[in-house]
């Protein structure tokens, strides 16, 4: 393939990639035969003929994705351009943890052992869009948080495309390891800056050891002719705490594929989202909670409203293996429709084969509370004011367990802006 | 003020208000009193602009103008103000910023620009302390948890800050220990003046012991079946609503 001359066929790497290639060779994109993506297409967009390296380093200027930052406050900053790392708007560090690049990472020798344990151990090699990844992946974010260490300023990972190439498909490939009693927050982004389309086919591992905390947050809020699919696997230790919040606001097919796996005691995952799109947008959670070990606890919630023709999904399998006992698995999927033409598909999936668990999952899809609206109304408040704040009410057990209030205010700010109204306070 | 004419109403096409009449005048406190199922709270709803009634005849008038086809934002911003019985709970955004929006898209309906900052929290530190309400408490989504007797407060709370021109207070009293009842009750008292008028509606008549009204008003299968002062509703107490039905038969 003409691939193989842009990847490094020397390293130790070269087998993995090699079984990758051939496992996405035998299976192919992902079609609606198979059940996981039953309602997802991607037929429209592999139209597209995508070039899967960019021809030339393209540049952007700061002032004109400083909006993408959270530029409020301080963060390390690792930035890619058309799947190219950008240092002039990155921020990335050695001091006291490592911020850095998967390409270093994955040739320099002191990073060697570290790619050994970790690298594609968590990734599902059998799943065919994980394998193009990790077969054609070149880049990504490197993060090592070493043991005890709180990481004071956020992590932004941010994957801008230029739209200078015609069709461009990127695989972003992002290792993230966490270690005993460390804390770190992380915040990841993709933007297209114009309308070409493209393809983003990102994978991310992430190791939470002992104790660890992370929080991780998803903003997916892009041009209308973006397609993205988050491959996202998470292994976590015992008595570690992981919270994935995931807030798809725009874009043309988001995927988002969400794994975690239990290897401990007394683990905690949290797992929530909100999705406000319209026109022909469509978003798809597929999640998936692994609970494999005794006294644990996860917590799905997912809000959704949906207008004009847009399409949402949200799979929810929780699976409680035999060893799992004490489990505490719980899993809300709330949905509102604006429009006739807006379509929900909700499955929750439910496979538990330990005897003294305790599982609960709610799903509810509806309109807007009448009464509600009138008491607003009433008040004084527009109708359309008055259906912002009860949407924005609606998504509020979501955006309230948000721990940085800039990243608070943002999404706030986002979710006005969807909605269309301008509030006399940041929501 | 307010002047209701004829008023017929009805929910899926079942008819709750039979003909009312009704006058309230600025500087009045009215009560209209009646057994369950009377069509109290409709007629507090139909009053307030709920879209869910139908008025099927009659006409609502404020200061003159006839409301009846308006919204119910509209009718906010005239300076109708309802105290609901059931208030809405809406998490995620705090009291003060409810009332902040409530406050500056009424300003902006009536063509004003928005309350400055440093007016708005003189303002709410003056009318929350008139209500004895907590400061943490001005910061606590809306009604989210709040007990009954909280959820009063604030809708009079609200009410102190918008400053209507009629304020219906719909079963005010349900829910409220005699503390709170007090506390409700004063802050009307103290709100209420000359350019404003008060219409309260409820069952029992224990709030009316602190909101003393001028006229006391029975509402009976949709109709206004008797009116009086404030010793009607001492009466009713006393004796219930059936004399009155059987007045009505003889």
């Amino acid at each position: 393939m003409a691939f193989e001359e842009k990847i490094d066929t020397t390293s130790e790497l070269h087998e993995v990639r090699n079984n990758a290639i051939k496992n996405f060779e035998a299976k192919g994109f992902p079609t609606k035969k198979e059940e996981a993506w039953k309602y997802t297409s991607l037929n429209a967009i592999l139209k597209n003929d995508f070039s899967v390296f960019p021809k030339k380093e393209n540049t952007i200027e700061f002032k004109e994705v400083k909006k993408f930052f959270l530029h409020e406050i301080d963060t390390y900053k690792v930035v890619f351009i058309d799947g190219i790392f950008s240092s002039f708007l990155s921020s990335t560090t050695h001091d006291g943890l490592d911020v850095c690049l998967m390409s270093s990472a994955l040739t320099k020798p002191k990073y060697k052992m570290v790619i050994d344990t970790y690298f594609n151990q968590i990734a599902n090699t059998e799943d065919s869009l994980t394998s193009l990844n990790t077969a054609f992946s070149l880049e990504g974010a490197y993060i090592n948080i070493p043991k005890s260490k709180v990481v004071e300023k956020p992590i932004e990972i941010i994957y801008f495309s230029t739209g200078v190439e015609n069709a461009l498909m990127v695989q972003p490939r992002n290792l993230i390891v966490v270690n005993e009693n460390a804390h770190v927050q992380i915040v990841e982004r993709h933007h297209s800056l114009n309308e070409n389309p493209v393809l983003t086919n990102s994978v991310t591992e992430v190791f939470a050891q002992k104790r660890a905390i992370v929080d991780y947050y998803k903003i997916q809020n892009d041009v209308q002719t973006a397609n993205l699919i988050d491959n996202t696997y998470i292994a976590q230790k015992q008595e570690s705490h992981v919270s994935v919040h995931t807030f798809s606001f725009g874009g043309n097919i988001t995927r988002n594929n969400l794994n975690f796996y239990h290897q401990g005691e007394r683990i905690d995952s949290t797992l929530k989202g909100i999705t406000i799109i319209a026109d022909k947008q469509h978003v798809d959670h597929y999640t998936l909670v692994q609970h494999a070990t005794p006294n644990c606890e996860s917590h799905q919630n997912y809000k959704t409203i949906l207008d004009g023709n847009a399409t949402g999904v949200f799979n929810g399998k929780i699976f409680v293996e035999k060893e799992a006992q004490k489990t505490d698995a719980f899993q809300q999927n709330n949905n509102i429709l604006l429009s006739d033409k807006a379509t929900i598909n909700a499955k929750p999936q439910l496979e538990i084969f330990a005897d003294d668990v305790k599982c609960s999952h709610g799903c509810t899809i509806g309109q807007l509370d009448d009464s509600a609206m009138f008491y607003m109304q009433q008040r004084g408040i527009p109708k359309k004011e008055a259906k912002a704040l009860l949407m924005y009410a609606f998504t509020s057990e979501v955006t309230a367990s948000i721990k940085i209030p800039e990243l608070k205010a943002k999404i706030a700010r986002i979710i006005a802006e969807k909605l269309g109204v301008k509030m006399g306070f940041d929501l | 003020m307010l002047q209701i004419k004829n008023l017929h109403a009805s929910v899926e096409d079942k008819e709750i208000l039979k003909g009312i009449n009704l006058e309230i005048k600025a500087g009045e406190v009215h009560a209209i009193m009646g057994p369950n199922g009377a069509g109290k709270s409709t007629l507090s709803s139909i009053i307030a602009g709920n879209e869910n009634y139908e008025v099927s005849e009659g006409e609502i008038f404020l200061d003159g103008e006839e409301i009846s086809e308006l919204a119910p934002e509209e009718r906010a911003h005239k300076g109708i103000f309802l105290s609901f019985q059931y208030p809405v709970e809406i998490p995620g955004v705090s009291v003060t910023n409810f009332i902040k929006t409530a406050i500056n898209e009424s300003r902006k309906a009536n063509g004003k620009e928005e309350m400055p900052a440093n007016e708005m929290l003189k303002l709410i530190r003056e009318k929350s302390e008139l209500l004895e309400m907590d400061r943490k408490f001005l910061s606590r989504s809306l009604n989210e948890g709040f007990s009954g007797g909280e959820k009063k407060r604030n809708e009079i709370f609200q009410m102190a800050m918008l400053e209507p021109k009629i304020a219906i207070l719909d079963e005010t009293d349900s829910g409220l220990d005699i503390d709170a009842l007090r506390i409700v009750a004063n802050g009307v008292n103290k709100l209420k003046n000359e350019s404003n008028a008060v219409l309260v509606i409820t069952h029992y008549q224990r709030l009316l012991d602190y909101i003393v009204p001028d006229f006391v008003h029975v509402l009976m299968d949709g109709k206004i079946v008797k009116s009086g002062d404030a010793s009607l509703a001492l009466e009713l107490e006393e004796r219930g609503y059936d004399w009155i039905k059987q007045e009505q038969e003889v």
